[in-house]
Formats: structure tokens, C-alpha cells, sequence
């Protein structure tokens, strides 16, 4: 029938026999997502609705992250509303610090989400799940308030754009670099209300961490999802994480999850990739992309490793093969936020943790925390600051005069040897 | 309705970090929000705003972040209504679902700061008397009209769920 994966996946969330972009859909979701800052707007409609009980308990999922562990007064308060309507509707899946990580690195972890499942997350990151292949999107307050009551939420199908990554990625490549070359391409709203389907023999290669770092950024050039059709290492991750059974497809394993081969993409782009070089996002937006090697004059005062972009393990690998033996920048501070409690104790085990501290680092329990100038880290007038987070936003992490450089852990940990923006291959 | 206002205007890729810095994210209250809607780039664009005036902006305005406080800022320092050439996804779906009045047209950049316009939401029609002049935009599809006319996606939600119990 000629449908993309994120239409076949839309399509059997419906009662509908067919579907097509542009078309308004109410469809059943599998999972619904709040945090601190998202869910109390949702909690307040619900009690204003006088509804009395969630559609289901076992499907909305709430994780204080953003401003947690609490950060003043009024974060704690929103954090309370959170515990006390988990505890209220029995929600299960409630993560209080101690197992609570970043929400989209955290639902995967647990085996929250899988291949074939329709997610709603009120945070726009939602789309992070996409690499599992399944359809996750980001919503607002209301949608989830809606989706507490009756498990559905209205969308506008939208057109898909393919995306294919042909070549061989050199050292220090990555997804992060993969997805900051595409946004550089198409621009922030080069993808506006659409889906971004990631493919070709260089995303079959890609682990399931970098995989995450793509599907993550796909809402910085505007798309709705970021999808990647489900393989052998995905199947590999799923099972791994030994997920409940949530989803109301059961075929959520077959090959069949996969676009038709006459399927149709409003555009196809094809990059040749051998010859990228790790990039940097320079202020004020994602798609404002630059070679590290061209920025060796942009001093740092501050390199955030961490997010839902760049916080897991394998992130955390990187930073560290670089960072052994070695000591930063004089004058910098280097913060390391791990992106859950997993990776966090993995790190201690691995040895990471004493690496990070040894090389004058800190090493924060998880947290969205700086990325959205939260907490732990926050920049005042003139200082600059490398992250491996998603936005570069005018005052993205703090005072509207502080700037925000994006790009790869590898990057972030060279540049904070050094203090300034660096390509890893310098510090070897 | 019609909406009369002046119009402040705005570039492109306006972000939700824009609209409101996260930085007040620890309060709903869209009053509290609205004395610091867009002060990053604009400091003092609460003070200036009249109850009633209009945004005006380019393309993907409300990019970035899924935060409700976006719209909610902008309702909470008095504006009427958002023009731009283009909306970005969740901030389109938050304006619907709370009732933020919108358009979207390919003349907003004919629009100039401190324009006066006369914004006709059913018939999609912006005057613009300051420079004597009117656009014609794309209405609603049906759909989201039936939730703007509602009053926003809760009372959709709860029309229809009475509509079932009657059945």
C-alpha cells in the first residue's frame, strides 16, 4: 500500500483502512510522557476535567528531570505534584531521584518503548525514540492532559522525508555529526511538520546510542519524528532491555515495520559521508554548522558532556579515552552529567567517574540541568560554553549574552584539554 | 471575532527559549510567565505591549521546546493573536489546544512593526489600516476549527466523551 513506516505505524493506531499526509487523526498512543515542567500544566486540566482515573495507569510514564533534583522552592513544588498524582492514580512508572535519569534516555533503558509503538511526551525530545523504530513525538500540556483521560491524541499526518547516509565514517564521526550535518543542510525548518526517516548502509552500522543522538535532533530541523526502520541492533537492544509488554501491536518484532519500496517521500536526500568532519553548531541556532578544525580560536570558559543527546554510556566512553591521564584547561570547568542512574554506576564500575574527577572534571548526578540553563551550570554575560547538548539558542543556558557551541563528546572532551574548540585528533 | 490590535514584530525561528527562558518554567501562572515573554531578545516587551496588539513574525515561529508556557507567555502579557509565515509543529498543536488565536500567511513580512491590523479569525482576513491594504489567509481545516470553536482540546475532549454517555 505504499506507506513509510511512520504511516504504517500512525495507520494501526487508528480505526481507519487508510491514511494519508495531510489527513487529522485521533489515535490511540501506547505510552504518554511527563516531566517536571510539562506534567503539572497536564495534572492541573485533568483535575479540571473531573475525570477521576487515567485511561490507563500502566501507560503514562512522569519523570522529574529537567529541574530535579530539585533545584529551589518552586521546582520542589512541581516535583511534589508529580509524586503525589503518581501516588494518587498508582502510577508505576514514576521515577524519583535516586532511579530517575533524563526521561529519553531513561524510557529506552527500561524497556519502556519499542519498534511499532505510537509515543506522545510532553518535551519535545520525545522524538529520541524514533531510532527504536517507532513513531515519538513531542507534545504539550494539554495533549497529555487529553491523553491521561482517553489514551488518544489528534494528529496531522505528516509527509516523510527520506534521509540517506552512504560511506564510511572517519574517527571521531558520529551521530551527533551526522544529524548537525543534516540540520546544517536542510536548516531549522527544513524539515517543518514532517517526518525525517533516517536510512542507507551507514545508519544500518550505526549502535543504538548514536542511533538515539539522530532520532534526538530531528525536532531542530522542525520534523515531527525521527524515524529509523528496526534491525538486528535494534532487535538486539530491545531484548536487552527486556521490555513489558505495552504495546497493543503484537507484531512489534516482525521485519514487516519497515517503509514499502514504493512508498512515498515528499523529498530524498542522499549525502555521501566519508569525508565529514566532526562539527560544531556554532550560536545561535543547530543548523549553523562549522568543522571543529576551523574553530581553534573560539576559547571556552565551561564544556558540558551529558543530555538527552549525548548523555549514555558510550558518550561517556568517548570522553573519557580522552580525558585519561590528562588534565583540563586551567581556568575551565568541565561538568559531566551522566544520563541515568544505569549509566552513572556503569561509569563509577568502568572507571570513568575517576577519570572525569582526576582530570578536573565534575561528575553530576543525572539531569537535564544546564541544557535548558536550568541548574548545574548555568552561564552569566560573556561566557562561552561547548555542550553535547541540542540547542544554542540566544540564552539557551543562561544569560542572553553567554554563547552555546554544540558538537560530539569526542570534541567536548578535546576542547576542554585544551580550553578552546578542538578536534580530538589535536590532544592524541 | 475580530481582533484589532498593533503589531510588534519579529524575525524568523523565534524559539520557544525566546518566548519564554526556562529559567521560569518553575511557575504555570501565565501572568507571571507574560511580564517576561520574549525579554531575551526583547527586555522590555511586556511593558510595551498593550492589551490586544498582535505578534507578527517569519518562519518556524515557536521552534524548539514543547513547553505549553510558550503560548501561555504570550496570552499572559495581553497579545491577541500570532501572524507568522510559518508556525513549527508543537507550538502550532499548543496555540490550537489552548485557544492562542493564529494565522499563518505568506504576507507577514509585508507587515511592519507598529502597524495597526484588524484580524478576521472566521473569515481568515487580515486588514491592514495602516497601510490600507488585506491578506487572505488559508482557514482552519474543520477539524481544528471544531476545537478553536470549543474553546480549546479539553473542552473537545469533554463534548465528545458527553456526546458517547448520551448515546
Amino acid at each position: 500500500m505504499r506507506y513509510t513506516i511512520a504511516e504504517k505505524i500512525l495507520l494501526r493506531h487508528t480505526d481507519k483502512k487508510e491514511i494519508k499526509p495531510g489527513d487529522f487523526i485521533e489515535a490511540r498512543v501506547d505510552l504518554a510522557l511527563g516531566n517536571d515542567i510539562t506534567a503539572p500544566l497536564a495534572i492541573a486540566e485533568f483535575k479540571k476535567s473531573g475525570v477521576k482515573k487515567v485511561f490507563n495507569r500502566e501507560r503514562i510514564v512522569l519523570v522529574p528531570d529537567h529541574f530535579a533534583p530539585a533545584k529551589d522552592l518552586s521546582s520542589a513544588n512541581q516535583c511534589k505534584i508529580l509524586s503525589e498524582f503518581a501516588s494518587e492514580q498508582h502510577i508505576e512508572n514514576y521515577f524519583e531521584v535516586g532511579c530517575m535519569g533524563i526521561e529519553h534516555v531513561l524510557l529506552p533503558e527500561k524497556g519502556l518503548v519499542g519498534s511499532g509503538d505510537l509515543v506522545i511526551g510532553a518535551d519535545s525530545h520525545t522524538c529520541t525514540y524514533g531510532a527504536l523504530g517507532c513513531y515519538a513525538t513531542g507534545v504539550g500540556s494539554t495533549d497529555l492532559a487529553r491523553a491521561f483521560i482517553d489514551g488518544k491524541c489528534w494528529f496531522k499526518v505528516p509527509a516523510s522525508i527520506k534521509f540517506i547516509y552512504k560511506g564510511k565514517l572517519k574517527k571521531w564521526v558520529g551521530g551527533k555529526d551526522l544529524i548537525l550535518h543534516t540540520i546544517g543542510n536542510i536548516g531549522v525548518d527544513g524539515a517543518l511538520y514532517k517526518v525525517m526517516e533516517f536510512s542507507g548502509p551507514v545508519i544500518r552500522k550505526l549502535s543504538m546510542d548514536d542511533r538515539f543522538t539522530m532520532s534526538n535532533m530531528a525536532i531542530e530541523a522542525g520534523a515531527r519524528a525521527g524515524i529509523i526502520e528496526p534491525d538486528e541492533i535494534t532487535f538486539d537492544y530491545i531484548k536487552a532491555t527486556r521490555r513489558r509488554k505495552l504495546s497493543t501491536i503484537d507484531h512489534r518484532l516482525s521485519t514487516a515495520l519497515k517503509s514499502d519500496s514504493d512508498a512515498i517521500y515528499e523529498k530524498v536526500y542522499e549525502y555521501d559521508i566519508s569525508e565529514l568532519e566532526p562539527l560544531v553548531a556554532c550560536p545561535y541556532l543547530p543548523s549553523n554548522i562549522k568543522p571543529a578544525s576551523k574553530l581553534g580560536n573560539i576559547k571556552l570558559d565551561q564544556v558540558v558532556i551529558g543530555s538527552c543527546t549525548n548523555g549514555r554510556l558510550s558518550d561517556l566512553r568517548l570522553a573519557a579515552g580522552l580525558l585519561r591521564n590528562k588534565k583540563i584547561k586551567s581556568g575551565l570547568r568541565l561538568i559531566i552529567i551522566p544520563a541515568t542512574q544505569k549509566i552513572y554506576l556503569e561509569a563509577v564500575k568502568e572507571g570513568l567517574a575517576e577519570i572525569f574527577v582526576s582530570s578536573g572534571g565534575v561528575f553530576s548526578t543525572p539531569t537535564c540541568g544546564p541544557c535548558l540553563g536550568g541548574h548545574m551550570g548555568i552561564l552569566t554575560e560573556g561566557e562561552r560554553c561547548l555542550a553535547t547538548t541540542n540547542r544554542n539558542f540566544i540564552g539557551r543556558m543562561g544569560h542572553p549574552k553567554s554563547e552555546v557551541y554544540l558538537s560530539n563528546p569526542a570534541v567536548a572532551a578535546a576542547s576542554a584539554i585544551t580550553g578552546r574548540i578542538t578536534h580530538p585528533d589535536e590532544v592524541i | 471575532m475580530i481582533i484589532k490590535g498593533k503589531v510588534h514584530k519579529f524575525g524568523d525561528n523565534i524559539n520557544t527559549d525566546d518566548i519564554i527562558p526556562a529559567k521560569y518554567l518553575n511557575s504555570t501562572d501565565a501572568k507571571e510567565l507574560g511580564r517576561h515573554c520574549l525579554e531575551n531578545i526583547n527586555p522590555e516587551f511586556s511593558k510595551k505591549v498593550s492589551a490586544g496588539d498582535i505578534i507578527v513574525a517569519g518562519k518556524n515561529f515557536g521552534c524548539g521546546s514543547s513547553r505549553e508556557h510558550a503560548p501561555l507567555a504570550i496570552k499572559g502579557c495581553a497579545i491577541s493573536a500570532v501572524i507568522a509565515e510559518s508556525f513549527a509543529g508543537i507550538f502550532f498543536r499548543n496555540a490550537i489546544n489552548i485557544g492562542l488565536p493564529f494565522l499563518e500567511s505568506t504576507d507577514a513580512g509585508k507587515i511592519n512593526d507598529g502597524d495597526l491590523l484588524e484580524i478576521g479569525l472566521s473569515s481568515g482576513i487580515i486588514k491592514n489600516l495602516s497601510q490600507n491594504t488585506s491578506y487572505a489567509t488559508q482557514a482552519f481545516p474543520e477539524f481544528l476549527q471544531e476545537i478553536v470553536k470549543v474553546g480549546g482540546l479539553m473542552n473537545y475532549v469533554k463534548k465528545r466523551k458527553e456526546l458517547k454517555c448520551t448515546r
